[in-house]
């Protein structure tokens, strides 16, 4: 069992990098870092916050715009193009195809998110000539991160399981942006009465919570981030994306594959 | 069982306490959060930059942090807090995005200038605010009239005040009461029926529940000043009538000093103590009462300011 | 022992975007396949053979209905591990070598690692791939591709394999190839089962064959059986150009060609044809029988099947 799903997330990850549409965005990325430092020297005092938030943000978006192109084209793609029949034509369960995939992309992404970052350090390192101690928070900003990556890992596949892949990849982006405002949402939940209240405090609460997940602006000022977020936003992402796999994985243990 | 069933249960199971975990998880970092969120907006220093990133939404963001501004301003009202120091940021930021949305300069203007609980005792902003809020849209003299508001109310700058509303009575439309009065401000600027009239008209005006809430807090704070006052004389007419402090409210009404029980807004008759002062029964339901407070009473922002309207 | 076996298996579908109508792709099948023979699955596009075929790997669930392959339950894993399947017009990842395509799926079947190196290779070799193992699959052209599905079909040695269509999309030397391959299979023992369109193929290879049509199963047999003279012909030669009028009654095609005519009439009245031969005093020339070949066996059968549709519906 272990085996199989080892071997799924292993080609999954291949699959990934031989794709170039990762290059391609890995490479604006570490673009944009370096962009970062010509528009971080308009007002000298800024030049690393505005490295840290342009660069931190840009790892964040790029990521997830590949986190959903990689995930949907890995998932929904392959159940289209019906590479999927040879893999489910051998003892292979299909809840292991879902987990190794998940792995795989899950892994490929981390991956990503540390190349990234490593753009981000080094024009870091440019416009500040040396480190400071609070710039280790740059990591726990860049952890996060990768948490909002394996929650958006996590909703691709579970809409890759019974969307085409336009529909999923819209979906993904759409709790995307609805989950980086969720503490807002929860906020007009509270403020609203009756059946919309019933309603909005439910979506507020399914939505994934991306908002706590962005911590670039405190630590682009060298705040620290308090352990106990950490703690808690880690077993939360856990928590979030088991229940999307779950969820995947009993659609797709039903799904008719054309 | 089949092996299709046995996933179809476990994961189930799973589904069912990983969503429990999630939603306790996430409270647990809502409860971390909930000052985070909002200071990170003292961390911007410029709204325009919010307007710029907000990639021509600027609306939506407008509307997201004016509900931001509100919750703000309403938990931390109900928690007595003593600073309120991202809400001129958030206001700001709010009409930056959306300079016509008139009723964040109306809460500005009702709530930076008063002290804390009620507000964030920056006066100067809310007037800022509120200037910035006219430039952006000479045409509406409710502007004005907030204005107006902010400099008889905290700043007590009357001619100030006369001069704004003067201003505002001049553009079409405006409600005829301000002509009114930029008239007697001048010289009735210190009368209790000039605080009323103002709290009156903020009330009818207003259509924001908080603003309107407000508004009727002060209200009921005035007649309960008038009552006291009126009680109060009353009680000095039977001392210089008898030459002792009346034992109870009958005994004034006996007198001919009072025309009956008198009872405050919520009809509850007021108390006579045995030093002759006049009191409220129940001081906590009137927060901006400055007359008939026990000794010693400290006033404290009203549960829920939703509350005081009927 | 029986290698492949359907009991009552089933398939609706419900078609349509408001109201939702069935739609029967496949209507109760009972078949059963002898271990070690190739059987064809024929019948015109949209039968049901890939429907089958689908339901029988597990990826299209029946609406009623079970199947068992080598004695055990079809839905059981581990006889997947026994199974091979190439699908119609597979897709591959495209990224990927032949080589590492079929590590990666070696390692699915379980393969252990030691065994793979050497079975990859010799798999290639088979299909005659083992020169471009190390090229990206999507440079591959779709006679390569088919190579590469066979390829991953028999990889791991299993007892039974199924082909959806096997021969689409090759030229006449790489049907060939493929035809001599699932010979090959049979001598090592493997049971095959197949669908396919294409009848000449079938006809060349098949011990029996099954056919179907718009869902339903229509008739099982040895392909010796269906063709041989139930409906059979002769063909009768005779010398002149002279057409006796009786003929007709004899249910005989004629054509006249130079000074011979040429008659095909049912086997049954091949006597009656000879006396009235020897009446006329025609020169008989030759009688041989004429097998039907399987595809106007084929013909016949959809025709009829088409026109009972018709009457019932």
């Amino acid at each position: 069992m272990n085996a199989r799903i080892g071997s799924i997330a292993m080609n999954t990850f291949r699959e990934a990098v031989r794709d170039r549409v990762l290059y391609n965005l890995i490479a604006f990325v570490l673009l944009l870092s370096g962009a970062a430092i010509f528009v971080g020297q308009i007002s000298i005092e800024i030049e690393k916050l505005v490295v840290i938030n342009l660069g931190l943000t840009a790892v964040s978006l790029f990521g997830v715009v590949i986190a959903i192109f990689i995930g949907i084209g890995l998932v929904s793609k392959e159940i289209e193009k019906r590479t999927l029949y040879t893999v489910l034509s051998r003892p292979v369960r299909r809840w292991e195809f879902i987990v190794g995939k998940f792995f795989g992309l899950t892994g490929t992404l981390v991956v990503n998110a540390l190349c990234m970052a490593v753009g981000v350090f080094a024009a870091l390192l440019y416009v500040a000539h040396r480190f400071v101690a609070s710039d280790a928070q740059i990591l726990v900003a860049v952890y996060f991160i990768v948490l909002q990556f394996v929650i958006i890992c996590a909703l691709a596949l579970l809409f890759s399981s019974f969307s085409s892949p336009l529909l999923s990849a819209v979906f993904t982006f759409a709790l995307f942006v609805i989950g980086s405002f969720s503490e807002d949402l929860r906020g007009f939940a509270a403020m609203t009465h009756g059946f919309t209240r019933w309603l909005s405090t439910g979506a507020a609460y399914i939505v994934p919570n991306l908002s706590a997940l962005n911590v670039i602006t405190p630590v682009a000022h060298g705040e620290p981030v308090p352990t106990q977020l950490i703690v808690n936003n880690t077993l939360y992402a856990l928590a979030y994306a088991g229940m999307a796999i779950c969820g995947a994985i009993l659609i797709f243990e039903r799904r008719n594959l054309k | 069982m089949s092996p299709r069933t046995r996933t179809t249960i476990t994961a189930s199971i799973l589904l069912a306490a990983c969503l429990a975990g999630s939603i306790f998880f996430l409270t647990r970092v809502d409860a971390m959060r909930t000052t985070a969120t909002l200071d990170e907006v003292l961390f911007i220093n410029s709204p325009k930059w919010v307007k710029r990133l907000s990639l021509g939404y600027d609306g939506l963001m407008a509307d997201i942090y004016w509900t931001r501004a509100v919750q703000y301003f309403g938990s931390r009202h109900q928690a007595q807090a003593k600073s309120f120091n991202a809400l001129a940021p958030l206001l700001d930021i709010t009409t930056t995005l959306d300079p016509k949305l008139l009723v964040a300069y109306e809460f500005g203007a009702n709530f930076l200038s008063p002290n804390p609980p009620f507000g964030a005792a920056q006066p100067k902003q809310a007037i800022a605010l509120v200037e910035k809020g006219i430039q952006a849209n000479p045409n509406a003299w409710k502007l004005y009239y907030e204005l107006g508001f902010i400099y008889y109310m905290e700043l007590k700058d009357y001619r100030q005040a006369a001069e704004a509303f003067e201003r505002g009575s001049q553009v079409p439309g405006a409600h005829p009461f301000m002509k009114i009065l930029a008239a007697n401000m001048a010289q009735h600027a210190g009368d209790m029926q000039m605080a009323r009239a103002v709290w009156t008209t903020t009330y009818e005006s207003s259509q924001d529940k908080y603003i309107r809430g407000n508004a009727v807090a002060h209200l009921r704070a005035l007649q309960v000043e008038e009552d006291v006052t009126r009680i109060q004389d009353a009680v000095t007419a039977y001392g210089k009538k008898t030459g002792e402090l009346p034992p109870n409210m009958i005994a004034l009404a006996k007198a001919g000093l009072l025309p009956g029980i008198p009872i405050d807004p919520d009809g509850h008759p007021y108390k006579l103590t045995s030093e002759g002062r006049v009191e409220l029964q129940s001081p906590e339901d009137f927060p901006f009462a400055t007359k008939g407070l026990p000794l010693g009473y400290k006033a404290r922002a009203p549960r829920d300011l939703n509350q005081a309207v009927n | 022992m029986i290698a492949i076996e359907t009991l009552n298996l089933e398939k609706t579908y419900m078609v349509g975007f408001w109201r939702k109508r069935p739609k029967r792709a496949l209507l109760p099948l009972n078949l059963q396949v002898e271990e070690g023979e190739i059987f064809g699955f024929l019948g015109p596009n949209g039968a049901g053979k890939t429907t089958t075929l689908k339901m029988l790997m597990g990826l299209v669930f029946p609406t009623a209905g079970t199947a068992r392959i080598l004695g055990k339950d079809w839905t059981d894993p581990e006889i997947k591990a026994q199974i091979g399947f190439l699908p119609e017009q597979p897709y591959f990842y495209d990224y990927l070598t032949a080589h590492e395509l079929l590590d990666y799926y070696g390692q699915l079947s379980g393969v252990p690692a030691k065994e793979r190196k050497p079975r990859i290779e010799e798999v290639l070799r088979r299909v005659g791939l083992t020169e471009v193992k190390g090229v990206q699959l999507r440079k591959f052209s779709k006679g390569m591709l088919q190579r590469a599905g066979i390829a991953q079909a028999i990889l791991h040695n299993p007892k039974v394999v199924f082909f959806d269509e096997p021969m689409s999309g090759l030229d006449p030397m790489g049907r060939r190839e493929v035809r001599d391959l699932m010979a090959e299979l049979k001598q090592e023992g493997k049971t095959v089962f197949f669908s396919t369109h294409i009848l000449s193929d079938a006809e060349a290879l098949c011990d029996r064959v099954a056919i179907i049509d718009r869902g339903e199963l229509l008739r099982v047999g040895a392909v010796h059986e269906l063709t041989s003279a139930v409906q059979g012909k002769v063909e009768v030669i005779w010398q002149g150009s002279q057409v006796p009028a009786a003929l007709k009654t004899l249910d005989a095609e004629c054509v006249v060609t130079g000074d011979t005519v040429r008659a095909v009439l049912p086997e049954k009245h091949q006597d009656a044809v000879i006396d009235l031969l020897r009446r006329e005093k025609l020169r008989l020339n030759s009688i041989t029988p004429v097998r039907t070949s399987l595809e106007q066996y084929f013909v016949e059968k959809l025709k009829s099947s088409e026109k009972s549709a018709g009457a019932n519906g």
